[in-house]
């Protein structure tokens, strides 16, 4: 290769590696300008393919330019910027750099021309993102963040398997849609993989469990990259597939009515993002992409991802500044804030109209692609599964969320109040930023749909059908919503799903072999009992003094010393695990960046 | 500041609020019906022409959403916040 075709991940990933070095006094200019000048280079991208490596047998491609990528790139990139501008103001560079590390990873899957490449970049996410779940800091951070990882391994090896079976078969290593309507094991490994990541139930729960306990600017770049990146893989992999429509339409539903249970509002969120990720799940799965529905629903797939990072991260914004300024994310001990914190809820109106797909708002323009591709591809249920999501997304994200944290009772206690007010200039900045994007996407369509893969887009949201529909179902719901504020009013409660599976799973393992355990100790005893002699029993009487008084002392202080040990030999371990595990994310990140400059370089 | 003075402004009026909030939906369903305001000539199905078609939808689909949803949760699904502590 002889020229040099820099990577918009590699600007990130740069970026991360050199924040350490960079003084204290400069960091928030560097932290303003390394994802500006990632999301300076997506813009400068020219379509192609770029990037081509030879390695071993195989030729990597790390840049695969063309519309799709274009428009997903272009829109992690923006995120990007605009989540660190959200948490400029913490001083932990470790979770900066995790959250450079884990956006490169989500950049290099997205420009990512063979299945190795996207792989590699895969792997790099699920390791990057766990930290911001482990910065929090919580215990429970710690047990969320070890579920996350071990969740996402497990996928991995799915998605690599089905790669493994797919190179076999075809030779080829090129990341280009699969073959759908044979589809082989390889095929179903591999959906397994991205449809982890996008969170489809059942394989969804890892989602609200991280996203409710990771840090408050963490949960920002969560609630961008992953799921959205799966979204990219099964547009650009299984586009069509016939199977993603009910996963999606279920998807979709399944989110709302676990929202409805839910006390956290960060976790209302995560599970409003699985609902929300049905829908681009349905669209992949209606894109037959040589008819003119199958366009839309791609078309509408991208659209939505673009408008939802945006919302999401807007929504994620807004909770997680009452979460960082009152130290609380539940509704049973928040309401009645807005005369202490009314930016944070304009905004986070102006999030919750958006994902509501409100006329003005910018889900108004993504969502309704997929609606009508759906009617239009005449799955009635398909549409109206979605309409009935539309009505539930409404109820709590646009209702629920800011009526219980800025209305309601108020059942703060006085700390809680005293704390509460509208956050430092940075998160307000990039709050403003956000929503103001949210109203100019649903206000002026070009600018989303000229990045869409398919041109020109003839699809016209502004109907007078349209509105009217989307008005009523959204108002009819308001009305429901007030009638039933009563039975609305959440309740200090968790609610058990999937993860359930594996979080009681090895308990009631422990259960299951007690039992056995236990009676092969009874026989034992009884036996012991049984065959005792007298002589036995008087010696062992006599010997007893000495075992009291000697042995049991010697062996309780034994016992207490070794467990004061183990204690804190285990908090050892956990820390000395975490940080390994950071330096080793380092290192391959810089053995990353290090070996794609010499590859690129050589003559 | 101005957005805290409107909401208070609303908040001390909850009748008049009650008052428009019914008179929007209700023009909503009367706009719905009138062919010349809304086109339904690209509606999918027989009974969207009918006219408050998703108004019905929409409180439908409020209600069920509710209902089930809670009946769910009531059936067991919903623990104590220390459900999985040790």
């Amino acid at each position: 290769m002889s020229s040099f075709w820099l990577h918009p991940a590699l600007v990130m990933l740069g970026g991360a590696a050199l924040l350490p070095l960079v003084p204290e006094r400069v960091r928030r200019g560097w932290l303003l300008l390394v994802p500006a000048l990632a999301f300076a280079r997506t813009l400068g991208l020219e379509p192609g393919t770029w990037g081509e490596v030879r390695f071993l047998d195989w030729t990597l491609v790390f840049g695969r330019v063309d519309r799709l990528s274009l428009v997903f790139g272009y829109i992690m990139a923006l995120m990007a910027v605009l989540a660190t501008l959200y948490g400029l103001h913490v001083r932990r560079v470790g979770e900066h750099v995790a959250a450079w590390v884990y956006a490169g990873g989500s950049l290099g899957a997205i420009y990512a021309g063979d299945w190795v490449t996207l792989f590699m970049f895969w792997e790099l996410m699920a390791l990057a993102s766990v930290f911001l779940i482990w910065y929090r800091g919580r215990p429970e951070s710690l047990g969320a963040g070890y579920r996350y990882l071990l969740v996402h391994v497990a996928g991995g090896v799915a998605l690599l398997a089905g790669i493994v079976l797919h190179y076999q078969a075809t030779r080829s290593l090129a990341f280009e849609a699969l073959d759908v309507a044979q589809p082989t094991l390889a095929t179903y490994l591999v959906m397994t993989g991205f449809i982890l990541n996008a969170a489809v139930p059942p394989l969804h729960a890892w989602l609200p469990d991280a996203y409710g306990e990771a840090t408050f600017n963490g949960s920002v770049f969560l609630s961008a990259l992953t799921t959205k990146t799966a979204v990219y893989a099964l547009a650009r992999g299984l586009p069509g597939l016939d199977l993603l429509v009910p996963l999606g339409v279920i998807m979709a539903v399944y989110g709302v009515v676990y929202a409805v249970l839910e006390n956290d509002s960060r976790r209302l969120l995560a599970y409003h993002i699985i609902s929300q990720v049905g829908y681009m799940v349905a669209g992949v799965g209606l894109a037959d992409l040589d008819t003119p529905v199958g366009q839309l629903a791609l078309n509408g797939a991208c659209a939505h991802a673009f408008a939802h990072i945006l919302y999401k991260g807007l929504l994620f914004m807004g909770t997680g500044a009452v979460l960082h300024m009152t130290g609380e994310s539940r509704f049973t001990r928040l309401g009645g804030l807005y005369p202490k914190m009314p930016w944070t809820f304009l905004f986070t109106l102006i999030g919750g109209l958006s994902i509501s797909a409100f006329p003005l708002f910018s889900g108004f323009v993504s969502k309704s692609m997929i609606v009508a591709a759906s009617f239009e591809d005449h799955r009635l249920w398909a549409g109206f599964g979605l309409m009935l999501a539309s009505a539930g997304t409404f109820l709590h994200t646009g209702l629920k969320v800011p009526y219980f944290i800025w209305f309601g009772d108020n059942p703060c206690t006085p700390e809680v109040w005293a704390r509460a007010r509208d956050p430092g200039w940075n998160m307000t900045l990039a709050m403003a930023i956000t929503a103001g994007l949210c109203v100019f996407i649903g206000c002026y369509t070009p600018y989303l749909y000229a990045m869409l893969p398919f041109q020109p887009v003839t699809y016209q949201p502004y109907t007078s059908y349209h509105v009217a529909e989307t008005l009523q179902v959204l108002l009819f719901t308001a009305l429901g919503f007030f009638l039933f504020l009563k039975k609305l009013t959440p309740e200090p409660t968790i609610s058990l799903d999937t993860d359930w599976f594996y979080r009681r799973g090895g308990r009631a393992f422990l259960r299951l072999a007690e039992g056995p355990v236990r009676a092969l100790d009874a026989w034992w005893g009884e036996r012991y009992r049984r065959t005792g002699l007298a002589g036995v029993v008087r010696a062992a009487r006599e010997a007893g003094w000495f075992d009291q008084r000697v042995i049991d002392g010697a062996v309780d202080g034994l016992a207490a010393a070794v467990r004061a040990g183990g204690e804190r030999l285990r908090a050892l371990q956990r820390a000395h695990l975490q940080e390994s595990l950071l330096l080793a994310l380092a290192v391959m990140a810089l053995g990353l960046v290090g070996w794609m400059l010499y590859q690129v370089w050589r003559p | 500041m101005i957005l805290v003075r409107l909401i208070e402004w609303l908040r001390a009026r909850p009748r008049g609020v009650r008052g428009v909030s019914y008179a929007v939906l209700a023009l909503l369903v009367v706009a719905d019906a009138l062919p010349w305001v809304v086109d339904k000539t690209h509606a999918h199905t027989e009974a969207e022409h009918l006219p408050g078609f998703w108004s019905v939808f929409g409180f439908a689909a409020c209600t069920l959403i509710i209902l089930v949803s809670k009946a769910w949760g009531h059936a067991g699904i919903m623990q104590g916040e220390d459900y999985y502590d040790e």
